[in-house]
């Protein structure tokens, strides 16, 4: 039952985390670029590989993974809005931009969680 | 009508979007706690770590396919049909409800870990269907939203507005 309410914390801060960082990013890089998804699903990422990692060398127990990993990054970071964004840059015929922002995402997504394992293994 | 913020006012009047983003994220990252709860394979972090052969992840796959299905059907509704919609109703439902919902993290998480487990099939599995899953029921959502939203609308006639 405690995991619950540590799991609807964690999405409670991260969501409007994710949501700042997009109106920061729009005020402050005026890009057409999807800046705001795109760094909050690569701050997740590299969070994410830390703490499972963290958890596994025995530093975070269950409370720890439901708050920060189940909660905070998964709310944090976001499939829904990043199909969209790319959906939108097709629909726009931006299909090159579309193909790109995908692959960048999953690529650096992937190497970031590794990155995030690698920095708890050498804390651990 | 939309009263556009003025600069000064924007800290104001973000307040309120930003709890309705929390509550909504709130609430999507309890739908997919529950989920994960429900059917327990891959996608649970304690399961698939060094357990010999990791089961799929199928339940973040799903969560995420539909989520971007929804997400698709949330957009054509609040663009094409409910244009008079609150305006706190996009943040809670689309930012908040399907952004906590859907996860990015676990996604290349699973993934990383299924290459760790020495199950490279699975890993790119995952890393693909994923993207195509969540793709196409974007799209998908798109597609049916428009469908369903034009004939109701030919029907119901000149409904919504509002303010």
């Amino acid at each position: 039952m405690g995991e619950w309410l540590l799991v609807l914390a964690g999405g409670a801060v991260g969501a409007p985390a994710r949501y700042l960082i997009g109106t920061a990013t729009k005020e402050h890089l005026r890009s057409s670029f999807h800046w705001g998804t795109f760094l909050a699903n690569m701050a997740a990422a590299l969070l994410l590989g830390f703490l499972v990692q963290a958890g596994t060398e025995g530093a975070l127990g269950a409370s720890g993974q439901a708050l920060l990993s189940t909660g905070f990054c998964g709310a944090l970071s976001t499939w829904s809005t990043f199909s969209n964004e790319v959906h939108s840059m097709a629909s726009a015929r931006r299909t090159a931009g579309a193909a790109g922002y995908v692959f960048v995402t999953v690529a650096l997504g992937l190497g970031l969680s590794f990155a995030g394992m690698a920095v708890a293994r050498a804390l651990w | 009508m939309h009263l556009h913020p003025h600069p000064d006012s924007t800290v104001g009047s973000r307040a309120p979007v930003v709890a309705a983003v929390a509550v909504g994220g709130a609430a999507g990252a309890l739908l997919r706690y529950g989920a994960s709860r429900l059917w327990r394979n891959g996608s649970d972090a304690a399961l698939l770590w060094r357990t010999g052969e990791a089961a799929f992840p199928l339940t973040t796959l799903l969560i995420n396919v539909v989520g971007c299905f929804l997400m698709g059907v949330l957009t054509v509704a609040l663009k094409e049909r409910f244009t008079g919609a609150p305006r706190l109703l996009n943040p809670f439902l689309g930012t908040g409800v399907l952004g906590g919902f859907t996860t990015f993290s676990s996604y290349t998480d699973d993934t990383r870990r299924l290459f760790e487990n020495e199950q490279p099939g699975y890993a790119v599995a995952n890393l693909l269907l994923t993207v195509a899953g969540a793709l196409t029921a974007v799209v998908l959502g798109v597609v049916a939203a428009r469908l369903l939203l034009t004939r109701s609308r030919r029907s119901a006639g000149g409904e919504g507005g509002g303010s």
